[in-house]
């Protein structure tokens, strides 16, 4: 059966009346359906697909048709496809029936949808915006529909923020941040607790919400790229890849063997620096400080690497649309080779070091358990689904070229902060082969570097798993090539209330440490 | 239970490893960069140099570069420069990230809460003015606009090396 009569198999079943549906590409199934269908249909397949939400958006359709669409994304691993479900509101209705009752994952995304169109997510319990603060921004300014200006500055008073609040006796509120203690993106915690442990903890972001996704609107496809590599530092190489084949879809590029050898050569050193930082990151949490400064160093190594071969440390520069700017020639593979041989050795050394120290593993073991459980229930995404027992690597359900390497798929169930430590070591002896692996095959691999297309409108998705987890980026380009809408979606956006839910029952010094395990971004949450 | 632990560590030997290899890759310049750095703090600030750093909505690569001054291969701390946790311990504010209407009043309170004398440095091209994003519906404006800035350092991001010899220039000057 093929993927759209076993989605409108499923759809039939409970007679929901399917308005279209059509396989726009081989991995991508858009099915519109009925708003009153909408959240029994979406449930349906939350069920039967065994996905989160992993995506769910809105996109500005008044001037074209008079409606706003709605998106609501699942993946169906078995099938490797994206199911969209998408309803269209007409323009003066400005509501949608929520799902968030019934589908924890699909909470925050309502949320950001309300703050940013306007649309209003009936039956959601909770209606606080996420990153425009109330403090700064007046009700009633929704900057990604097409119509937006710019609030009127004077009128504004400011508003304030209502945190949750647990009451009882004993019961006090520690706040922290936004300006934390340490060289970090900016957050808000506020934790309460009894005695020592953490009885609950509210993340509120959007510090650094920079409004990306509507600087996108009206920007062509190089000028995007060079904001995609700015919108979390630490995955620039991730995001700019993941843009890239959103477009490359649209525009119907099968770009070049060695180009697609580079960007995932390119990938796994980004993994590779950033576990080394975590990993050194937890020691340094623990006060283990000789073990941090060593993964520093493996970090500083790789980020000269880096240097080396592409002229930024942090891999900037290097994609483009339709394949790669940069070779990696015979004299570059051996700085590679040379530089992993030590790295490798320096990681042996690392692990061996953080495994071998008791006190060390005790402060790590059962520390901020996130069991699968409530792992599902958020929807946690990447590194820190797989060590509580989520089995989900893009890289295994969209291989693409992966498929010419075996690699195993990390994977644990404590779910604590041992458990996200062990998927960085199993994850860094992986990206270690595959990039040895990549630098034979580059070896017998024709010189083209880049494909280029004819210009065009459309819209897809592009998907790619980087270090902290899938970076989606969906991408409508206009037939002048310039973006209309694009949704992006940061592992991070699923993971902090994961990271809420970790911390409960464990006391307030060990927050650092559970946060360091995450390490989510700070940048990609709040665009 | 001590007798097990003191067996355990004489069984283990010494865990530190000699890491000769860090300062031979580090260019020459900055040795001599450095000692002329920590002789002009010793003068002028009284031995040490303290930076506050503050992130007003960039997108974290500007901060991976300011830890990495702080790692053993470039260690700015043996000049005299070190990154503080409060900014009532602060002669500097690093200022990264385009200023987004979110962190605007954290970041005049950060500055407010710091002793005079008092500087504020720019880092990245972000927070010279905004950067890629300075047309954003949320962003304020170059960090210059709303305290003020002594000191840019340019880049996206500059690397530690480009934030070390920044500092110097500026140390040298003031
Ligand atoms: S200047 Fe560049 S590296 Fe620094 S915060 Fe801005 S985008 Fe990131």
């Amino acid at each position: 059966m093929n993927h759209s009569d076993y989605v409108g198999n499923i759809l039939g079943s409970e007679k929901i009346n399917i308005i279209d549906l059509s396989e726009i590409y081989q991995d991508e199934l858009y099915v519109i359906v009925d708003s009153t269908d909408f959240v029994k249909a979406c449930h349906l397949l939350h069920k039967r697909l065994d996905s989160s939400v992993m995506m769910f958006f809105a996109e500005d359709l008044r001037q074209e048709s008079q409606i706003f669409a709605l998106y609501c994304v699942f993946l169906n691993v078995q099938s490797h496809t994206w199911l969209f479900v998408r309803q269209n509101i007409a323009q003066d209705k400005l509501k949608f029936d929520s799902l968030a009752k019934d589908i924890y994952s699909a909470s925050l995304f309502e949320r950001e949808i309300r703050e940013m169109f306007g649309l209003e997510p009936v039956g959601n319990p909770d209606m606080r915006r996420l990153k425009l603060h109330d403090e700064v921004w007046p009700k009633e300014y929704y900057p990604l529909r097409k119509d937006f200006t710019g609030p009127k500055e004077d009128s504004f008073k400011g508003a304030s923020y209502v945190f949750k609040r647990v009451e009882g006796e004993g019961i006090f509120e520690v706040p922290v941040g936004p300006v934390h203690a340490g060289i970090i993106g900016s957050g808000h915690f506020r934790f309460s607790a009894a005695g020592e442990p953490i009885i609950n903890l509210e993340i509120r972001l959007g510090w650094t919400h920079r409004g990306i996704e509507k600087v996108l609107e009206g920007k062509d496809t190089n000028d995007a790229l060079r904001i995609f590599e700015c919108i979390s530092g630490d995955t620039a190489f991730g995001y700019s890849m993941a843009f890239c084949q959103a477009i490359e879809k649209i525009l119907g590029l099968n770009i070049p063997v060695r180009s697609q050898l580079l960007r995932i050569l390119c990938l796994e050193l980004e993994r590779l620096y950033n576990h080394a930082n975590d990993m050194g990151g937890i020691a340094l949490d623990v006060g283990f400080s000789f073990p941090a400064q060593f993964a520093s160093l493996i970090k500083e190594a790789i980020l000269q690497l880096n240097e080396g071969l592409c002229g930024s440390r942090y891999l900037k520069g290097v994609n483009t649309v339709g394949g790669v700017k940069q070779d990696i020639d015979r004299v570059k593979s051996g700085l590679i080779m040379g530089a992993l041989a030590k790295v490798k050795k320096d990681f042996i050394a690392l692990e061996e070091m953080l495994f071998s120290s008791i006190s060390f593993m005790d402060r790590v073991d059962a520390t901020g358990v996130l069991r699968l459980r409530t792992a599902r229930d958020l929807g946690i995404m990447g590194l820190a689904g797989r060590a509580s027992g989520i089995a989900l690597d893009m890289r295994k359900v969209f291989p693409g070229i992966y498929n010419n390497f075996s690699f195993k798929m990390a994977k644990e169930h404590t779910g604590d902060v041992a458990a996200r430590l062990k998927i960085r070591c199993s994850e860094v002896k992986e990206s270690l082969n595959i990039i040895q692996h990549c630098l034979e095959k580059l070896d017998a691999c024709s010189p083209e570097l880049k494909m280029t297309g004819e210009e065009k409108g459309g819209f897809a998705l592009g998907c790619v798993e980087a270090w902290r987890g899938p970076v989606l980026v969906w991408v409508r380009l206009n037939t002048k090539g310039k973006i209309e809408r694009c949704k992006i979606v940061d592992p991070s956006f699923h993971n902090w209330d994961g990271l809420s839910f970790a911390v409960l029952g464990n006391i307030i010094p060990d927050f650092p440490l559970c946060n360091k395990s995450f390490d989510l971004s700070y940048s990609g949450n709040d665009l | 239970m001590s007798l097990s632990i003191l067996k355990n560590s004489l069984k283990k030997g010494k865990v530190t490893i000699k890491l000769d290899f860090v300062r031979s890759a580090l260019p020459p310049e900055i040795e001599e960069l450095g000692q002329e750095l920590k002789k002009t703090i010793h003068t002028k600030f009284g031995r040490s140099f303290h930076i506050r750093e503050v992130d007003t909505g960039s997108c974290g690569a500007c901060e991976s570069e300011i830890i990495a001054c702080s790692n053993p291969l470039y260690d700015i701390q043996r000049f005299g420069i070190d990154f503080v946790a409060s900014p009532r311990h602060a002669d500097a504010l690093l200022v990264t990230g385009p200023v987004s209407k979110n962190m605007e009043l954290a970041l005049k309170k950060t500055y407010e809460a710091m002793p005079e004398p008092k500087f504020v440095i720019t880092c990245g091209h972000c927070a010279l003015d905004g950067g890629i994003f300075k047309d954003s519906y949320y962003v304020v404006g170059a960090v210059k606009e709303i305290l003020p800035v002594i000191l840019h350092i340019p880049g996206c991001p500059p690397s530690p090396l480009t934030i070390i010899r920044a500092l110097l220039g500026f140390l040298r000057q003031s």
